[in-house]
Order: C-alpha cells, then sequence, then structure tokens
C-alpha cells in the first residue's frame, strides 16, 4: 500500500522565494501531524497538497497519486482552510450540500450526507441557521462538515483549532480522535500549537524555514516513554532500586539526603507499574512522587528548532 | 443511515459526470437569487416591454384590434422594419445592464469576501469551471431579456405575416448576435468588476462606473484630440455601432451627426468596435485569471 503523503525533493516557490525547500518524507500515519513555527511552510505544504501551488521541483504524491494530476485526487480529499471560508448568507445546510455536490455526489445523496455531517459535527440544530450568524466556533464546525461530507480518504486540517475557547477546542480534539479512531480516513493536522497535535496524531512531520526539521513517529515516542518513570521516594532506596533493576529495568539513582533519592527508571514491556508500588511495599519504601515523562514531543520540537533536518524515530 | 445515530460513514455511491458539474452553481446561485424578492419583481418588470411589443405586434395583424385601438394600418407597419428590432433590443439592453450590475456583484463577492474560494477549488473543479458556472447564470438570464424575447417577437411577426420571416432573416441574426455580443460583454464585465472589487454595492457602481466613466472619458477625449478614437472606452458605443452593423439600420446618432453636420468620419469603423470590445473582453478574462485563486501570493 502507497505512504498517505510522500514528499521527494520537493521545491515550492512564492512571490520569488523558496518557501518549501528541497522536502522529502513518506508519511502513513493515520493522523499525520505537521508541526512548525509561523512562516515555517505548513500552509504552503497543505495548499500545495491540494494543487493550489505548482512545485517548480520534485514531487508530491498522496496516496501514489501525483498531485499534478489534480482533480482525481482532489475528489480524495477534505480541507478544512486556517481562515474564514463560507457564504455569509447561505444557510448552513444549502452550503455543505453545495460543497458535497462540487465534489462529485449526486443531489439527494449530498443533501443525506450534509444532514449526517452536521449532526456529526454537532452542529444538528443550527444547520438551517445562515453561516454568518454563526459564531467562530460554529464556524469551525462548519468548515469541518464541509470538509468530510463528500467523504473523503484524506482530510487536511488548517489550524482546527485556531481561535477556538477552551471548551470549543477540547470539542474539536474529540472530533477529530473520534475521526482518527472511527472514519476510514487519514489526517494531516496543521498546526502550531504543540498540544493539538500530541493529542492527536500518530506521526509528525517538523518544518522549519521551508525545510523538514524532523519526522518522528509519535505513537513509537509514546510507546518508548510510556515505561519511562521518575520517581522520588523515602526510605532506603538502594535496596530498592536494587530490586528494580532485578525485574530487568534500567534504573538510575540520585541520592538527595535525609533519606530522599530520586529514582529514574526505565521499564522493559513485560514489566506492569504496579511491580514498583510491590516492591516499594516490600522495601518499605514510600514513593512521594511519580512522573510519567510527557513531553515527548516538545521535547523533539524544541531539539529540532534547534538543529538543522534529520529525523527522529521512524526515518 | 439516521442522523441520530451520529456516527460517519465513508461513501461508496455513484458520482456526477464531471464535465457538466459546473452546472451545480447556477442551480444554487439561481437559488440564492431569486429569494430576493426586490430581484425577482425587477426581473418580472423585464418582461413588460416585450409583452407590450408583442401586443403591438399582434394589434397590427388583426383588423379588429386595430378598429378596437383605432390604429392606422401605416402605423402599424412600423413592427415590419429593422429599427424596431433594433429599439427593443437596445431597450431590453439596458435593461440587462442594469440587471447585471445588480446580479454579478451577488454571485462572486460572498465568495471571495469570506474565503469561500478555496472550498470551492480544492474540490475536483477548476477555475474555469467556477468562471463558466457563475457566467452561465447570467448569461441564462440575460438571455431571456434579450434574444429570446427579440426571436420571440421575430417570430411571432413571422407567423402573422407570411413571407416576412424569410425575406427578413437578417433581422434574426442580428437579434442572436448582438444580444450575445452584449451578453458576453456584460457578463465578463460584471463577474471581473466582481472579482476586483469584492464589496457587493461598490462592485455595483463600479460596473456602472465603467460604463458612464468610459463613456465621459471617450468623448473628452474625442473633443480635446480631435480623434474618434477615443470612443474606444465608450462600450455602450460600440456595441451600439456593431448592432448598428449587423441590423443595418440608420439611427438616432446618424441622424444627429447629420443635422449637428458633424461630418462623416467621426464615428469608429465597426472593426474598431469590434476590436474594442475584444480588447474589453480580454481585460476583463485577465482580471479574473489574476483575482479568482484559491491563495493569495504576496511578493
Amino acid at each position: 500500500m502507497p505512504p498517505v503523503i510522500e514528499l521527494d525533493h520537493l521545491v515550492v516557490p512564492l512571490g520569488g522565494r523558496t518557501i518549501l525547500d528541497g522536502l522529502t518524507a513518506s508519511l502513513s500515519g493515520r493522523a499525520i501531524g505537521l508541526l512548525g513555527p509561523n512562516g515555517a511552510g505548513k500552509s504552503t505544504l497543505i495548499n500545495t497538497l491540494l494543487g493550489f501551488h505548482a512545485p517548480s521541483g520534485g514531487a508530491v504524491r498522496i496516496f501514489g497519486t501525483d498531485v499534478r494530476q489534480g482533480k482525481a485526487l482532489r475528489r480524495l480529499v477534505g480541507y478544512m482552510p486556517e481562515n474564514d471560508a463560507f457564504i455569509a448568507h447561505m444557510s448552513g445546510v444549502r452550503f455543505v450540500r453545495c460543497m458535497a455536490e462540487l465534489a462529485g455526489l449526486p443531489p439527494e445523496a449530498a443533501l443525506e450526507r450534509t444532514h449526517e455531517a452536521f449532526f456529526y459535527v454537532g452542529l444538528g440544530e443550527a444547520r438551517y441557521r445562515k453561516l454568518g450568524t454563526y459564531s467562530l466556533g460554529m464556524k469551525q464546525l462548519a468548515k469541518l462538515a464541509q470538509a468530510i461530507a463528500h467523504g473523503p480518504r484524506l482530510l487536511l486540517l488548517d489550524e482546527p483549532t485556531n481561535g477556538l475557547d477552551p471548551p470549543a477546542r477540547q470539542r474539536m480534539i474529540r472530533l477529530i480522535r473520534e475521526i482518527r479512531d472511527t472514519a476510514d480516513m487519514h489526517l494531516l493536522i496543521s498546526s502550531h500549537l504543540l498540544r493539538d497535535v500530541e493529542e492527536t496524531c500518530e506521526e509528525v512531520l517538523i518544518l522549519k524555514e521551508g525545510r523538514i526539521a524532523a519526522q518522528c513517529d509519535l505513537e513509537g515516542e509514546r510507546r518508548a516513554n510510556r515505561k519511562f518513570v521518575e520517581l522520588e521516594t523515602v526510605g532506603t532506596a538502594t535496596s530498592f532500586a536494587g530490586a528494580v533493576q532485578g525485574l530487568g529495568a534500567e534504573c538510575a539513582f540520585y541520592p538527595n539526603g535525609h533519606g530522599i533519592a530520586r529514582i529514574k527508571v526505565v521499564l522493559p514491556d513485560a514489566v506492569e507499574m504496579r511491580e514498583l508500588f510491590r516492591l516499594a511495599a516490600e522495601h518499605d519504601v514510600q514513593i512521594r512522587r511519580m512522573n510519567y515523562r510527557r513531553d515527548a514531543l516538545e521535547d523533539i520540537f524544541l531539539a529540532a528548532m534547534k538543529e538543522d533536518g534529520g529525523t527522529r524515530g521512524r526515518p | 443511515m439516521a442522523v441520530h445515530k451520529r456516527a460517519y460513514r465513508p461513501y461508496a455511491g455513484p458520482l456526477t459526470t464531471e464535465r457538466w458539474r459546473f452546472l451545480v452553481l447556477p442551480r444554487y446561485g439561481m437559488l440564492e437569487l431569486f429569494e430576493s424578492r426586490a430581484l425577482t419583481a425587477f426581473y418580472v418588470l423585464c418582461f413588460v416591454p416585450f409583452l407590450v411589443e408583442a401586443s403591438g405586434i399582434y394589434i397590427s395583424h388583426s383588423p379588429a384590434a386595430r378598429a378596437l385601438f383605432e390604429v392606422h394600418v401605416e402605423a402599424s407597419q412600423q413592427f415590419t422594419h429593422a429599427e424596431f428590432f433594433f429599439g427593443a433590443l437596445t431597450f431590453q439592453g439596458a435593461l440587462a445592464f442594469l440587471l447585471t450590475a445588480w446580479v454579478a456583484p451577488v454571485l462572486v463577492s460572498p465568495d471571495l469576501v469570506n474565503g469561500a474560494l478555496p472550498l470551492y477549488l480544492s474540490r475536483p473543479f477548476s477555475r474555469p469551471e467556477y468562471v463558466l458556472g457563475k457566467a452561465s447564470i447570467l448569461v441564462a438570464l440575460l438571455s431571456l431579456i434579450t434574444w429570446v424575447q427579440g426571436l420571440t417577437l421575430f417570430a411571432l411577426q413571422a407567423g402573422l405575416q407570411e413571407g416576412w420571416g424569410g425575406d427578413h432573416l437578417r433581422i434574426a441574426g442580428a437579434i442572436f448576435a448582438g444580444a450575445w455580443v452584449w451578453i458576453l460583454i456584460l457578463t465578463l464585465l460584471g463577474l471581473a468588476v466582481s472579482a476586483w472589487i469584492r464589496w457587493r454595492v461598490v462592485a455595483s457602481g463600479a460596473l456602472a462606473g465603467v460604463f458612464f466613466m468610459g463613456s465621459a472619458f471617450g468623448e473628452m477625449w474625442k473633443e480635446i484630440l480631435g480623434t474618434s478614437w477615443g470612443r474606444v472606452t465608450n462600450l455602450s458605443y460600440l456595441v451600439g455601432l456593431v448592432w448598428r452593423d449587423l441590423f443595418g439600420v440608420f439611427t438616432n446618432r446618424q441622424m444627429s451627426r447629420e443635422m449637428f453636420n458633424d461630418g462623416p468620419g467621426r464615428d469608429l469603423p465597426t472593426w474598431g468596435a469590434w476590436m474594442g470590445l475584444t480588447v474589453a473582453a480580454c481585460v476583463c478574462v485577465w482580471i479574473l485569471n489574476r483575482r479568482l485563486r484559491a491563495r493569495e501570493v504576496v511578493s
């Protein structure tokens, strides 16, 4: 099966500047995050995937088909742009139905799926209202509805949580995760918010100044980090650390004095977390604090911003 | 699937033919347009002159109706001349202009003001198809009040007077071709100005400005530089020249020219009018190509 998105030395110039400079990557995740600071080229890459910008060099393929083939490919893609994109005086239903018909659906099917899409994103009750009267959060959801109504195989979401308040952002993240987990669809989510990407994506491509700063399998990183635990203990930690090593874990022990110690543990896959509590009880050690390593993406992102180029995790 | 089940399902049904997909836009465009009662009323009013003219033709061929309305036979003869059809088309052409100034901004501006264009173009739908779809709305509306009405009048006259139609086929051709020239110019200009300006009311005003300012500028140029080529910016004048040539009629302008001794050679040649209209159409296409993009590139 071909990768979802394949970039092959992609070069895209705009306005006399090279915006994307020789990108090469193969992305196959169910949900792919596109990260980078402002001006890194995230939106340009999405626009190139949609065929809005023509590459001056290299190639970009979606499901193995070159984007220069345009129309046939755009049938498979749903797009939720970053900025406002609606017709103010049209009702939600009419707008999304029109967009579904332009994607090739017959009128009856387009209407049926429009209603479904509105209920799916949670705008069922507001679907006959004019789009100009929607709140910002509702407009974002309406954009999502038009992007999924025609049943695309790849959904491109450009800053989907842009301008949303925390509850609306949570709703959007929940929806994206639901689409990722239940729908037969791949997602490419562009964002400069690490948390959004971390909560929704399995694979991440980080751009910096038009180049790939890092590419990583976030799911793999999560799996690796799930067993990385930092403990703060009180009691005879030396024997406890020895017992933990006896489980086959890598263990680093840092005594702080007064019986307090910090212990870093990398547990093998087969060992459950409860084993640590059992050993602590056996060795009369109190576990005062336990931290999972949760800042994997932030670490990767910051490292990528410091250095130029390279891949992490899966090449 | 019932909507209350709230689940996503992929679409595996049939797709419509790509070739005719641009017709989705006229369907939705017409729905939006005729939700305005004012526009609907205006459009209905555009048919009133046609009904009056059709009644005139009928009365001119009915001795009973002529007697009832006390119309002389000589007066009724006017409906057989090319000047009558030229005048009818001129009046409908003016209504067509007003309709374009009203409708074109409504069709295009809302897509651009709130950035809906990328959504159209992210589908298997191209920029030419977008323009074709929007233009077809104007073409359909304008056709109904210009050449369709003109040819119906011609058919009515031809049906009521045996042999007249065959002898005056040039009039039918002139109605059809002349109206299409005007429709194409109005459509392209309406779409281009709406795409350029984006704000509906301002776009309507600008469209009127293109004609009135172009006309004023043309006359000014003509008077100052003493050359009729200044009139090349006067689009309504150019279309008038083309129509006059198509109908082969002697117009009021020519009469006034002779009356005021505005000697021959002051009018543009017909080929000049065609050239001017072609250049105007090309400029409109260029503007549409510049403005109707999924993304703006800021240098």
